[in-house]
């Protein structure tokens, strides 16, 4: 069979994303072979899968290359300050029981700047879908260290390698209060979809960590110059342990990458039921 | 407030004798305000105290945030959910805060912000007075903007001038700062609460558009463009960057001219509707007094001492401080020989009185640096000091 038999060319006005996407605002202004591409789809995907109400999601960011996923985006999309979404969201989504309210943005802005919003959040146990693109540097301003970057690993603010031990995001989530934390590689778009499936329909502060592919601020510095190594190195280094103890998920330069679904907890009171909680309080005899 | 008044809904008509951080509270439910988001902070925690206390009971929400960055993009978000939000501070949460309400300037958000004003700079006088901060409220947030910031002077003023700071947030769509200071907020007076049809209550402008033909960010001669929110099917598209009509990113010098000009202009044009004031004894003055807040009550008595002995002066009182009142000012300069200003702080309002009065009058502060209130004698011996 020659290649022009097995690739056909398939000519169509509709795109499968049609009216998901702010057509107006393509092209994105992401890199080539970044995996914020397929992230943003995988997210419609899930959506979709997950069958909510258009009218009742709404996407929040902060500031960075994944903050600007909410902007191409055709929901009620919140693009805010560096490090606040998800504080933005919390009071978006008290204001409504029924809102599905989606965080979607970097590791800098999420656990360096926002760190303290995260792990409060958590530990209220705040009605949002928190993923977390954990491309290692920050890629927006050019490639300095951040808080996820590994021992060893090279910046334009590490240049002689960065010393400082990096977050293992999961475990962070986990023992703050998550119900749900699951990590994929941008690699594992199906399972990724399916975690994001599973957070959304989930009640509570749920959390997915994809580790993203950043060629042109993270590869360059650290031989991994083009899309397809990373994900070559994805494939080579990750292993699924679902259930495994987020302790020993923890990422270092030549560890292995523990992927799957780690915490999925049932029955825990939300923020939104604890506030329904002291309203029905509040109107009790005798208060 | 008494248990009764406590178990009333959002207005708690009636005759009070309560506080004016109490009475703040009370003023921004009668307003509509379903949303507290707060951090603990002295003079400022009874507010969140009585938010707590009552809004759960008229299916309101409280939620202490983990700190004051939080509760601004807290109290933004559910602006955006469709409900009317506030927080209360003083200056050190107000520092931390000034990044967030540039979005709310930028992105058009109606909110208030209630700071109740102790000495500064940094930690300063946690538990004691200062109107420090005056300054702060017009220019904390980077970038150009213009804003609205109210002081009250008495506890009715509290609840009066917080219903007004969310109406003119809902109606300009932006944060509105009510600049109180830590004795109006612990000091005790009587406050009445009209029935609820008596208040005039302002929500903001919806759009009568569908979504496909909506553009969120165009606005009408009034510059202020009606507001869907979330849920509501017109699936706005909300950033903090320089956007366009539609909301989208647009980082040309054009975008930047036609957004900032609008959100400067639609306060800028509409200031005498904005602007209040009070003006006591100013009509044959050849000395007026110009102050705000605590300041200004001890002021008035300075004002009804002298007038005793037969000198002229008079009052201005700024119950609106931004946006400032340039051409009140500029007619005072024509009419007396001096402006003298008390306030407690280094010159802030001084400086603008200065700038307005354009060197057609004498202009002097009467400064104290926090900790303490004017007498009336002190204001007295300035007045009489030639």
């Amino acid at each position: 069979m020659s290649e022009e038999e097995e690739f056909q060319l398939i000519e169509s006005d509709v795109h499968p994303l049609d009216g998901y996407l702010r057509e107006g605002r393509i092209p994105h202004i992401f890199c080539p072979a970044c995996s914020l591409g397929s992230v943003m789809n995988i997210i419609v995907e899930a959506i979709k899968e997950a069958k909510l109400e258009n009218k009742k999601v709404s996407v929040v960011s902060g500031i960075g290359c994944t903050g600007r996923i909410s902007g191409y985006l055709n929901y009620d999309s919140f693009h805010t300050t560096h490090g606040r979404a998800i504080p933005f969201a919390i009071g978006l989504g008290v204001t409504d029981p029924e809102r599905k309210v989606i965080v979607i943005s970097g590791d800098g802005d999420l656990f360096a700047i926002g760190g303290n919003h995260f792990i409060h959040a958590a530990r209220r146990n705040a009605d949002i879908t928190v993923i977390c693109v954990n491309n290692f540097n920050y890629g927006m301003t050019g490639g300095q260290v951040g808080p996820t970057s590994y021992k060893g690993q090279y910046q334009s603010t590490a240049p002689y390698g960065a010393v400082e031990e990096p977050f293992n995001l999961p475990d962070l989530a986990a023992s703050c209060g998550a119900v749900y934390v699951a990590r994929w590689s941008a690699l594992d778009v199906r399972r990724m979809k399916d975690s994001f499936t599973e957070a959304l329909l989930k009640k509570g502060f749920t959390f997915v960590e994809v580790l993203g592919s950043c060629p042109t601020t993270f590869g360059r510095r650290n031989q991994l110059a083009e899309g397809k190594k990373i994900l070559e190195y994805f494939h080579e280094k990750s292993e699924i342990q679902h259930g495994a103890d987020t302790k020993t998920v923890g990422i270092s330069k030549d560890s292995k990458i523990i992927v799957g679904k780690f915490i999925d907890i049932e029955d825990k009171p939300t923020l939104t039921d604890n506030l329904m909680a002291v309203q029905r309080m509040s109107k009790a005899k005798g208060k | 407030m008494s248990k009764k008044n406590e178990d009333s809904p959002e207005v708690a008509t009636g005759q009070h004798y309560t506080t004016g951080n109490h009475a703040a509270a009370e003023g921004s439910l009668a307003a509509g305000c379903k949303f507290f988001g707060g951090y603990p902070i002295t003079p400022s925690s009874e507010i969140a105290e009585h938010m707590a206390l009552r809004l759960p009971k008229i299916n309101g929400n409280f939620v202490q945030f983990e700190d004051e960055i939080a509760s601004i993009a807290g109290i933004l978000g559910a602006s955006w959910g469709g409900v009317k939000s506030m927080t209360a501070t003083s200056g050190p949460g107000y520092s931390l805060m000034v990044e967030n309400i540039g979005l709310g300037l930028m992105t058009e958000t109606p909110c208030v912000i209630v700071n109740v004003q102790r000495g500064g700079p940094s930690t300063g006088l946690p538990t004691l007075i200062g109107q420090q901060d005056v300054m702060q409220a017009r220019w904390g947030s980077h970038g150009d903007y213009e804003t609205i910031a109210i002081s009250p002077s008495n506890v009715q003023e509290c609840f009066d001038l917080a219903l007004e700071c969310f109406n003119l947030s809902e109606q300009y769509r932006l944060p509105v700062t009510l600049l109180m200071d830590e004795v109006i907020g612990h000091m005790s007076e009587r406050l009445v609460i009209p029935p609820k049809e008596e208040l005039t209550i302002i929500s903001r402008k919806k759009p009568t558009d569908p979504p496909d033909k909506h553009l969120p960010y165009k606005a009408d001669d009034s510059l202020v463009p009606p507001m869907a929110t979330a849920g509501e099917g017109y699936r706005v598209m909300v950033t903090g960057l320089t956007h366009d009509e539609r909301g989208y990113p647009d980082l040309t010098p054009e975008a930047q001219d036609k957004a900032v000009r609008r959100i400067n202009d639609k306060i800028r044009l509409n200031k005498d509707k904005i602007i209040k004031l009070e003006e006591y004894m100013l009509d044959d003055a050849k000395t007026a007094i110009v102050s705000f807040g605590t300041s200004a009550r001890a002021a008035k008595g300075a004002v009804n001492r002298a007038r005793k002995k037969g000198i002229k002066v008079g009052l201005l009182r700024l119950i609106t401080l931004w946006p400032f009142p340039d051409e009140k000012i500029d007619q005072l300069a024509d009419q007396v020989d001096r402006i003298i200003i008390p306030e407690i702080n280094y010159g802030q309002v001084t400086r603008e009185v200065e700038r307005a009065a354009h060197g057609k009058t004498e202009v002097k502060g009467d400064f104290r640096l926090g900790g303490a209130i004017h007498t009336p004698q002190e204001i007295l011996k300035e007045i009489e000091r030639n």
